[in-house]
């Protein structure tokens, strides 16, 4: 493993990008950065712009009306870059599978790097995702 | 010293410029996580930071200037350095020139500037918003900062080089135990905060509210530069003021007289919410500016 990826593993800076959730993954992602969890303590920071970012932490169901500005945020941001899905909505479509506004988990849509399932998933599950993520890296 | 010398000596004081202001801000982050009872990031944070952003993609979106968009961070991390160095040089080696002071004036004013001109050339909204927020806090906390340096200048005989400063406070008393010097170390205080841009002055770059601001579109080792640029200046600024308010050439002196500039710093910005842009502006112009008027009257004591 040479240094700049040693480096990427340190410093993985966090963009978070709702897709038409329900709000309830968005909570549970920022419990993450609350004293209790502290991801900072891995030197993750939430950044507010997609450039700056190197995780992509995506929940929702993709709508139809975002379907464009997913694909957007994905080529904006600089790769290296890795792609989460919080979020059963994010996995498969949940109960929303066949809805009106569905185009698609994220899957079809983006290359997803680890998936997260749960109804929300609680920040111990997205924590030990994001472990995994670390290890899959080499 | 021969230019050789001269030329080894500046890039090996750069690199420890790099270092330090690396390490500080590690100390910074790691202080104000325990505040909010976190762990909070190790102290090499910000080295991994760095190292992990110049290994990453640079986008150059399609909307901007190419030429401001990448140089606009080069030349305000190289602006903060040269002050540094200069600053540096006439504390450590003596080396000084007439007017260095003036010069170190101008060169901190160099990140502010490529900030907003790296912000507005990017072609974003986002951008374009966070860097005129960055102009009106640069005109606002330039004049009381530059203003308590000319009461320095005045008290020190119209010398304008450093080591004059430092110099003639061995004989005249130091600056910060009189009056006006006081009062002048205060408005120096709250501009240097302005001028680094940490929290109650950072809407230039208000992460929750315009995402990043005049940094939007940077991303990869341009990024970089200026985190680098805000991590050089944590270190210049604070040496700045202890030049020329606490002269003296003892270097565990300065150490420890940074400690305390660096420990106020981080309880401002840790008890302190960010401030709207008219807010800091009223803050500068009338507060402040009321007090280093007061620091010109009280001049002889």
């Amino acid at each position: 493993m040479n240094i700049k990826t040693r480096a990427l593993k340190k410093s993985l800076w966090v963009y978070h990008l709702s897709t038409g959730s329900c709000n309830n993954c968005d909570i549970e992602i920022l419990d993450c950065l609350s004293p209790r969890f502290d991801i900072e303590r891995f030197g993750m920071v939430l950044v507010g712009s997609p450039k700056h970012a190197d995780v992509l932490l995506i929940t929702g169901i993709v709508t139809k009306k975002n379907l464009e500005r997913v694909k957007e945020v994905y080529h904006e941001t600089p790769k290296p870059c890795f792609v989460v899905a919080v979020g059963t909505c994010a996995c498969s479509g949940n109960m929303f599978r066949s809805g009106y506004n569905m185009a698609g988990p994220l899957k079809n849509v983006i290359p997803v790097d680890v998936f997260i399932p749960g109804c929300p998933p609680g920040p111990a599950a997205i924590i030990s995702a994001v472990v995994k993520l670390l290890n899959k890296l080499k | 010293m021969n230019i050789l010398n001269v030329v080894l000596l500046s890039i090996v004081w750069s690199i420890f410029l790099i270092a330090a202001g690396l390490l500080i801000l590690g100390v910074e982050r790691k202080i104000t996580a325990r505040l909010q009872w976190r762990v909070g990031p190790p102290w090499w944070q910000n080295f991994t930071d760095i190292i992990k952003l110049s290994a990453k993609e640079t986008s150059i979106p399609e909307r901007a200037n190419r030429f401001i968009f990448i140089f606009a961070p080069i030349v305000s991390f190289l602006g903060a350095l040269a002050a540094g160095v200069i600053i540096i040089f006439s504390l450590l080696y003596g080396i000084s020139f007439r007017g260095d002071l003036i010069t170190v004036i101008f060169l901190l004013t160099l990140p502010y500037s490529g900030l907003i001109l790296g912000g507005s050339s990017s072609g974003n909204a986002l951008a374009s918003v966070g860097s005129s927020r960055a102009l009106k806090l640069t005109l606002a906390c330039e004049l009381p900062f530059i203003a308590s340096l000319v009461l320095i200048i005045l008290k020190s005989n119209l010398s304008t080089s450093i080591y004059n400063i430092v110099n003639m406070q061995k004989n005249t008393g130091i600056n910060f135990f009189s009056v006006s010097g006081f009062i002048a170390f205060f408005v120096a205080f709250w501009g240097s905060i302005g001028k680094l841009g940490i929290v109650p002055f950072d809407l230039a770059e208000a992460d929750t509210e315009i995402a990043g601001g005049a940094l939007f579109e940077y991303s990869g080792i341009l990024l970089g530069f200026f985190k680098l640029t805000k991590a050089v200046l944590f270190i210049v600024v604070p040496l700045l003021l202890i030049a020329s308010f606490f002269g003296s050439f003892n270097v565990l002196a300065w150490i420890l007289e940074y400690l305390v500039i660096f420990l106020l710093l981080i309880i401002v910005k840790n008890t302190n919410p960010r401030l709207r842009i008219d807010q800091s502006l009223r803050f500068f112009w009338k507060v402040i500016i009321i007090l280093i008027i007061a620091s010109f009257v009280f001049m002889k004591i």
